[in-house]
């Protein structure tokens, strides 16, 4: 054990070099990406202010995570509910085909639906990036909210409604509350995943580019780089605190039900 | 005798009705985002352009004709085939020591602690990651100029960018909490006892992993290389950031010809024969994979 | 046949011909059963007997295939589980786990028309019932086991139900709290006069708790009894077998001038009465049942107040204040089992040893 942890922690070193070497040339003075380091400073932060095209980016961006993660959370609730409290005809291939986007190569979904799209005369937009997105947001929010009602003894249910309660009341009072967590950590994981969503939105976006979008752009221009990693670094530590928080959701509400916490989201 | 309608009225009461249709929306919205998109897409990979939107009336093989004769196609099929296979084995290696380390060599309160830390750089953007290896293993990048400062090499290496190498480092690094989670599942599922109980009808404990161990963890591979190998295929910002002209895949290919090219059919017919190679490659794997697992003996589990 | 409520009890339930299927499978096959006001009713049987299915069914939580379900003079066909007066104590209790305890009796007073501080009064005065008085504003999810039943039935009885269904209540409980709270059941059950009708698997539970026991085989009631008569005459074999221990003999029936007589192998002949002829008296072969405390091992110098036999001890096993010896009458292969109270200065015998055994032809049951 002793050998696999060293191993372990070389792996970790691994998965987190390039989040590490982030912030060292975000601060770095020199406008060339290597080493050594030349000195510390502010100014590519600074600069992001001035970069308008990005600032309506971020907005788009924004604006397509807010409504794709509450759109996929709301598909995730139902598919999640159906398939943990349910059997129904062909439920193995209905969820099958549902969950199919989480290996799904994402330029196959693209370029799917850029061909329908173009095919009726329709035009990309946000709207187009923000269909795409639901569409893969949804599997991993029904991943997270099976577990959140997997979690809940349908007897809780049972036990409300034998009390007096409607089922619509019943969701209200015992199920909703209950698996708030779930919902709660479905939309953080959502609205991350589509935040940072490149093809599709690559492909579907129109006039208006996301946050990737733009900055897949600007990786063009040298000159540009120390800002690309500014921005990268306040990107990645705002992923890292959503998912925390998100995280912190799933645990509670695993606590809430009563569960040994064993696992991560997928 | 009940009317169809009270039929269904019946129905839709029953928890079986109840089931379909709450999954109804989700369903309607998959069918309608995915299965018609990639009907299209195998439909158009029939056609031929003629025009900027416009195709011609009749179905034909041309596209699969093109697609399968000229060596520049095949060459990327056969070069993403073997990428997506070589990050396949590297990843899956890799990373069965790290979840039989976390199931088997973790305290049972920090398992989590480990896997959110394994899991949280899937979660920062992909570009910026990406991105960042081609800093790391540039010309100038972080590795040569941080070799040569310590005077390990006096000339930068060069086979680690703009090729093959650096895709698969790349999307080794990217793909590795696919294969650590499913493996760690199925071992996570191995009760402890059935360990002991090897121990104590004798077996040594590398016999131990290798008889009681390995093959009940085999679910686990056998689901971590299907989601590595399968969106690794279809794979753009990699090579198009790390890959350099020798290190394009079907995926680039796939890009120009819908966005440069505005030969969609081409594209189409491209996307539609890399998934039904993965597809092929896929369902051979599942079913060696469930030979050897014994699930042809009665009571096996596939 | 509908078995009826006892004469003295005003019936409260009654079940008509309840079908129900599972796809292909026959869970309740015709249950015909009526439960009276104030009763204590247990539904007793192996798992997949159909029991919890017929408790849920009362509940509201089952839709049948046909036939009826009466509850205090009204048809509940089409009503639903939260409009019956029925309440339900779940196995798994079902407390809500983001609640206190005070917020899970009343939960089902949030319609009612009483005044918030009255249903804190009711809540309160529910959770005294149980036992629990000051627990209130405990979480939920810091319960023990005993705990939570307790939460479960007050939560149920505070709603003031006609019936209160319990599904297996104390299964999740370890011996000695089981033991313990059913006795608390019973003394709560007379306290408030509801009928309550208890699901379990477990023969002595139900002997113990019950007025009356329907015992359930394959969706159907293979007999429906107060506890003494479903120990003592058992209809079948199968339900004796079911009951405690019984000891079977091969033996031959047949008339004799007007008297009932049967030739037990190993035990010799004797005369039965119709009663101990639960399914008609059988002419020709055969089974004799009977329970291991209506044999006795005859000490030295003790006379039978019976008949006896003679036998061979061929197993003992000591349980403290009983033995059980597995013996073999002279004669018979297979071994029948006896209980003895262990009294101050009788011995405990060793296997190997010969006796005499009494055995009391009244207590014998025959089946064909």
């Amino acid at each position: 054990m002793k050998t696999l942890k060293t191993y372990a922690i070389l792996y970790l070193v691994f998965l987190y070099a390039p989040i590490f070497l982030l912030p060292l040339f975000a601060f770095n003075t020199s406008t060339i990406i290597a080493f050594p380091l030349t000195g510390f400073t502010t100014e590519w932060f600074t600069a992001l202010l001035d970069i308008t095209e990005m600032h309506s980016a971020l907005f788009n961006s924004l604006k397509i995570a807010v409504t794709s993660a509450v759109l996929a959370t709301i598909f995730g609730i139902f598919g999640a509910m159906a398939s943990t409290r349910y059997h129904f005809p062909g439920q193995k291939g209905i969820m099958g085909f549902i969950m199919l986007p989480l290996v799904l190569p994402e330029i196959i979904v693209a370029v799917s639906l850029l061909v329908v799209i173009l095919k009726l005369g329709l035009s990309t937009g946000s709207w187009s990036v923000i269909a795409g997105h639901t569409l893969i947001c949804t599997p991993f929010a029904i991943a997270i909210l099976n577990s959140a009602f997997a979690a809940l003894d349908p007897s809780l249910e049972e036990a409300a409604y034998d009390l007096g309660e409607t089922r619509a009341s019943t969701f209200r009072r015992v199920t909703l509350p209950l698996v708030m967590p779930g919902i709660v950590s479905a939309l953080l994981i959502s609205f991350t995943i589509s935040m940072d969503e490149f093809i599709i939105a690559f492909f579907l976006t129109g006039a208006d580019p996301t946050l990737p979008v733009y900055l897949f752009s600007m990786l063009r221009f040298p000159k540009l780089l120390p800002a690309v990693m500014a921005l990268g670094t306040i990107l990645v530590v705002l992923s890292i605190l959503l998912i925390t928080i998100a995280e912190i959701f799933r645990r509670r509400g695993a606590k809430r039900a009563g569960l040994k916490d064993t696992g991560g989201f997928l | 005798m009940m009317t169809a309608g009270e039929k269904l009225r019946r129905f839709f009461r029953t928890d079986q009705g109840v089931g379909l249709l709450l999954v109804s929306p989700t369903a309607l919205y998959a069918l309608l985002l995915l299965a018609v998109p990639l009907i299209a897409i195998v439909v158009i990979s029939f056609l031929t352009q003629t025009g900027v939107r416009d195709f011609a009336p009749g179905l034909s093989l041309v596209n699969y004709k093109e697609a399968l004769s000229d060596p520049l196609y095949r060459e990327l099929m056969l070069r993403s085939l073997m990428v997506s296979g070589s990050v396949t084995v590297v990843t899956v290696l890799l990373a069965f020591p790290i979840a039989y380390f976390v199931s088997f060599g973790v305290k049972p309160e920090q398992k989590s602690l480990w896997i959110f830390l394994i899991t949280i750089p899937f979660w920062t953007s992909y570009l910026i990651r990406v991105f960042l290896w081609k800093v790391i293993l540039g010309y100038n990048g972080v590795l040569n100029s941080g070799l040569k400062l310590v005077g390990i090499i006096d000339e930068p290496l060069t086979f680690i960018l703009y090729n093959v190498n650096a895709v698969i480092i790349t999307l080794a690094h990217a793909y590795a909490p696919f294969a650590i989670l499913p493996i760690f599942v199925a071992l996570e599922k191995i009760d402890r006892s059935y360990l002991e109980a090897s121990r104590d009808l004798g077996e040594s404990r590398t016999m131990t992993f290798l008889r009681v161990t390995l093959p009940l963890a085999a679910p686990g591979v056998v689901a971590a290389v299907l989601i590595v190998f399968i969106p690794t295929i279809g794979d753009y910002v990699t090579p198009k950031l790390v890959g350099g002209p020798g290190g394009t895949m079907i995926a680039n290919m796939i890009q120009t010809q819908f966005l440069r090219l505005n030969n969609a059919p081409l594209g189409a017919t491209l996307a539609v024969l890399a998934m039904l190679i993965v597809a092929v490659i896929a369902i051979v794997f599942l079913i060696v994979g469930y030979r050897a697992a014994g699930g042809g003996k009665k009571g096996g589990r596939g | 046949m509908t078995i009826k409520a006892k004469p003295e009890r005003k019936p409260l339930i009654s079940l008509q011909n309840i079908q129900k299927h599972y796809g292909e499978y026959h869970a309740l096959r015709g249950i015909n059963l009526e439960i009276g006001e104030g009763e204590f009713f247990s539904l007793l049987g192996p798992s997949g007997c159909g029991k919890t299915t017929l408790l849920r069914t009362i509940a509201g939580f089952e839709d049948i295939d046909s036939g009826s379900v009466m509850l205090a003079g009204k048809d509940m066909m089409g009503v639903p589980a939260n409009k019956r007066p029925t309440n339900m104590v779940f196995q798994s209790y079902a407390i809500f786990p983001h609640l206190t305890v005070a917020e899970n009796v009343a939960f089902g007073l949030r319609k009612s028309p009483l005044s918030k501080v009255e249903k804190a009064e009711a809540a309160e005065a529910a959770l005294n019932m149980v036992g629990l008085s000051g627990y209130g504003n405990r979480a939920a999810h810091a319960l023990s086991g005993g705990q939570r039943q307790r939460v479960a039935l007050a939560r149920a009885l505070v709603l003031k139900p006609k019936v209160l269904l319990l599904d297996e209540p104390l299964s999740a409980l370890d011996r000695k709290m089981r033991e313990q709270m059913q006795v608390e059941l019973i003394k709560l059950q007379r306290e408030v006069g509801i009928t309550f009708i208890l699901v379990t698997h477990d023969q002595e539970e139900a002997l113990v708790m019950s007025d009356r026991i329907a015992v359930m085989f394959e969706g159907e009631i293979a007999q429906c009894d107060d506890p003494e008569v479903l120990y003592r005459r058992p209809k079948t074999k199968r339900v004796a077998d079911f009951i405690g221990v019984m000891n079977f003999l091969p033996a031959t029936c047949r008339h004799e001038g007007g008297k009932k007589i049967v030739n037990i192998v190993g035990l010799g002949e004797t005369e039965i009465t119709e009663e101990q002829c639960p399914e008609g008296f059988p002419e020709g072969a055969a089974t004799v049942g009977f329970r291991p405390e209506t044999l006795t091992i005859l000490y030295e110098g003790q006379t039978p107040t019976h008949r006896e036999a003679p036998a061979m001890i061929e197993e003992v096993v000591y349980y403290g204040d009983m033995t059980y010896y597995d013996v073999k009458f002279d004669g018979v292969d297979t071994p029948v089992r006896l209980s003895m109270r262990n009294l101050f200065g009788r011995d405990v015998l060793e296997v190997g040893t010969r006796a005499r055994i009494s055995w009391s032809p009244g207590a014998l049951v025959v089946f064909g």
